[in-house]
């Protein structure tokens, strides 16, 4: 037993951090350091630079583009990435629909999809949620009728991420209503999003941005050869997508950024006269953070080791443990930077706004994103199968309750 | 990166893992419990048969020459069963104060007396006024002639009724409080001036108060360096919140896998209280508290070799508010959903629940650790 990283995987950490220093635009590091999520540019700008390097499908094997990294090293590209702080790669293109096509696709779409999906020339985004089928996936009633070499397809999706930025979309769609058990008609479909028949609509969430979509589809024609895997099989290529390599799903380099910014703004504000930092409370809640983080570190590459040890795709009941205290921490890392902000975290202005308005900014530069980040991810808990259902995952997987 | 343990310690593992199953059940606990020692002669025998007693001592000295993950899976099989034998007492916190202090003469002594089984070991740090301030030291050494004398009382000694040795910690030197000028010796249990009371602690193992008025030492008694004993205590106890880590994921393992049997069987309402959802949550909440607290038990085991004296008592604080917070999680809601019969003398997982307790009590406690932490933020 041995909890320290080889000298090959440290050697790797620091060729990755050392990428990242010196091929990051500028712009874009700083706007994230800030707090500001990337733009639709830059989350493009930076895929591009790391899928030159043949980074980007960082978890594809080697023959459809992917480096070829150990699952501790794909860990470890992940948490730099995030810690930098960097872009994220698109995960609907990278973690979800990559793996899919590569397990179910045929030689056709991989060809077709593949490198544009790792080089973000398409766009992909996720039509799984509906009104009626939230946590109760199954439920979903888009249905897609077969006529001749095309599926008609019509209904609605929502809670959508990215439709608005978005050139295609994989949904799950019915294509056999009569089925006795409603997973068994239910197919995985790709749908290019400029088809006529398509309509996006935006979703203003909590925090004031546009990142959710409801789309709707009415009559809407897509080809046959379009179908991902059989038809009225599609509940295992989702089951498949959802159950993959979940070695990012705790997010952890985030929680860590976040913590060190909160230290940081913390030198920089007071109270009762005195830097913040120098504070006992905040002083305890940060020490309390980085005990948690530290545990969630290593419980992370007890899941990673055990996952690389098993070798194949096999998905862990314990990465659910991961996506609880992941999401939690996140969460607790956005509460402490809106705390340590305070007053000056409430106002609604943006810098870049501002200046090209050419007004004064309203606050210190560091302000303006802490509350809206606070905002966004209470939907951590919520998104990719909610903390509870997690909760049943492991009552069912691991506890047999 | 290996999480796995090696073959050698999978053997190891399954015969501690046998030999507690047939000598361990709560039944037979709870006889050793009403033993004037409060543990077994007979069963300590066996560890030392087993290699246990000397698992992390060389083996030049008669030892297995383990290393601290042996101790972390030993300890954790323990936990499992609440074993009452001295282990930690001896092995751990002796054992430790030895190999690091000792000179040739005291380790030839002694560590091979410990292995064998024929030796049992207490170290007498704490004072009633202390708490957790290792260097907050009253109790004197003073030179006579070439040896010293010892007066003043130490509190709450694990074991320290039935040790046959004693590592006593004592100022040669300096204010109480103070870093440096604290020493420590090597003291017969049997040496005119030294009393002790015996009595349980809350968990049934045993511990004892210490009252030494002109106890007198040779030379030889001086264990480590004069004046400089404080960074070996700080070792031994950090090898305790270690051992004691795993102790307390073995107790955590029982009393989940209690919990979940009992919302299986126990019927209300027509049907296992398990099915209800606000259970299973909390089942599942308690399995995240447990994982959590396996990989700092983790963090502290590994944590002992390292180097870097503020690094490794970083990572131990860590481990110790991690385990200690898992533990609370864990044994509370063990108890809660039990109800009832959790609450009962005559059921193991309250026995659990104390054992827990009173570890998350020795060593400096979470709010102790957090506090250090805390202080460290940059």
């Amino acid at each position: 037993m041995d909890l320290r990283f080889t000298p090959e995987e440290a050697a790797f950490r620091e060729e990755v951090r050392g990428f990242i220093r010196d091929n990051l635009p500028r712009e874009i590091h700083e706007r994230m350091r800030l707090g500001y999520p990337p733009r639709k540019q830059d989350t493009i700008a930076w895929q591009r630079i790391l899928n030159a390097q043949g980074w980007a499908a960082y978890n594809w094997p080697k023959a459809h583009g992917g480096p070829g990294w150990s699952p501790i090293q794909r860990m470890i590209f992940l948490e730099e990435n995030l810690s930098a702080p960097a872009p994220e790669l698109l995960s609907f293109n990278i973690t979800m629909l990559g793996p899919v096509l590569i397990q179910f696709g045929t030689e056709a779409q991989k060809k077709r999809f593949l490198p544009r999906a790792a080089n973000l020339d398409d766009w992909w985004c996720q039509g799984f949620s509906e009104p009626g089928a939230g946590s109760d996936l199954a439920s979903l009633r888009t249905a897609a009728k077969r006529e001749g070499d095309h599926y008609i397809v019509n209904g609605q999706k929502i809670w959508t991420s990215t439709a608005h930025n978005a050139d295609w979309c994989f949904c799950l769609v019915r294509t056999d209503p009569t089925a006795k058990k409603r997973q068994e008609g239910i197919s995985f479909l790709l749908i290019d999003l400029r088809t006529p028949g398509i309509e996006v609509r935006p979703i203003i969430s909590i925090d004031g941005s546009h990142h959710l979509n409801e789309v709707f589809f009415t009559d809407v024609k897509v080809p046959a050869e379009n179908l991902v895997g059989e038809e009225n099989r599609g509940w295992s290529v989702a089951k498949y997508l959802l159950g993959n390599e979940r070695t990012g799903i705790a997010r952890l380099g985030k929680s860590k950024e976040r913590v060190r910014f909160a230290k940081e703004v913390a030198r920089e504000v007071r109270k009762e006269g005195r830097p913040l930092i120098e504070d006992r409370g905040f002083r305890a809640r940060v020490a309390q953070l980085e005990v948690d983080m530290k545990a969630l570190e290593i419980t992370q590459l007890r899941v990673v080791s055990a996952y690389a040890k098993a070798g194949g795709n096999r998905p862990d009941p314990l990465s659910s443990v991961l996506k609880i205290k992941g999401t939690e921490l996140l969460q607790a890392s956005s509460e402490l930077v809106m705390d340590v902000g305070g007053p000056q975290a409430m106002p609604v202005w943006q810098q870049e706004l501002a200046a090209l308005a050419n007004e004064p900014a309203i606050g210190p530069d560091w302000a303006p994103q802490m509350a809206p980040n606070y905002l966004m991810l209470r939907a951590a808990s919520i998104y990719g199968g909610t903390n509870e259902i997690q909760k049943n995952i492991l009552n069912k997987a691991v506890l047999g309750l | 990166m290996d999480f796995d343990p090696t073959e050698d310690q999978r053997l190891l593992g399954d015969s501690v893992a046998r030999l507690l199953a047939s000598e361990y059940s709560f039944e037979q606990r709870k006889s050793l419990l009403g033993t004037p020692t409060g543990w077994s002669e007979r069963l300590w025998s066996r560890y030392a048969e087993l290699g246990l007693l000397g698992l992390p001592i060389s083996e030049e000295h008669g030892g297995f020459g383990g290393g601290p993950v042996d101790v972390m899976l030993l300890m954790q099989a323990f936990g499992r069963h609440l074993v009452l034998e001295p282990y930690l007492a001896t092995v751990v916190l002796g054992g430790t104060a030895l190999r690091l202090a000792g000179t040739a003469a005291q380790q030839e002594e002694i560590l091979p007396a410990i292995a064998e089984g024929s030796l049992k070991l207490a170290v007498a740090h704490g004072e009633r006024q202390a708490r957790y301030d290792l260097s907050d030291v009253r109790t004197t050494a003073t030179r006579r002639g070439e040896g010293f004398v010892l007066e003043g009382a130490k509190s709450v000694v694990l074991h320290g009724d039935c040790a046959d040795r004693l590592v006593v910690s004592a100022r040669t030197a300096g204010r109480e409080d103070e870093p440096e000028g604290i020493s420590l010796f090597l003291v017969d249990a049997e040496a005119p001036g030294l009393a002790r009371r015996g009595y349980a602690l809350r968990d049934g193992t045993r511990a004892a108060e210490l009252s030494l008025s002109g106890v007198e030492l040779p030379r030889e008694a001086l264990l480590g360096p004069l004046d400089g004993g404080l960074p070996i205590v700080a070792r031994v106890v950090e090898a305790g919140i270690a051992a004691t880590a795993a102790e307390v994921i073995g107790a955590m393992e029982t009393m989940q896998a209690m919990t979940l049997d009992y919302l299986k069987t126990r019927q209300q309402f027509g049907r296992p209280i398990g099915d209800n959802q606000a259970l299973q949550h909390r089942a599942a909440e308690m399995l995240v508290a447990l994982e959590q607290g396996r990989s700092m038990a983790m963090l502290a085991t590994m944590s002992l070799e390292e180097e870097d004296a503020a690094e490794r008592a970083r990572a131990i604080s860590m481990a110790k508010v991690g385990v200690g917070q898992a533990g609370r999680f864990v044994s509370q809601n063990a108890v809660q959903l039990h109800g009832g019969i959790g609450m009962t003398e005559e059921y193991a997982v309250g026995h659990f629940f104390r054992r827990v307790m009173v570890i998350e009590h020795l060593f400096g406690d979470t709010a102790t650790h957090l506090d250090r932490l805390a202080d460290q933020v940059s």
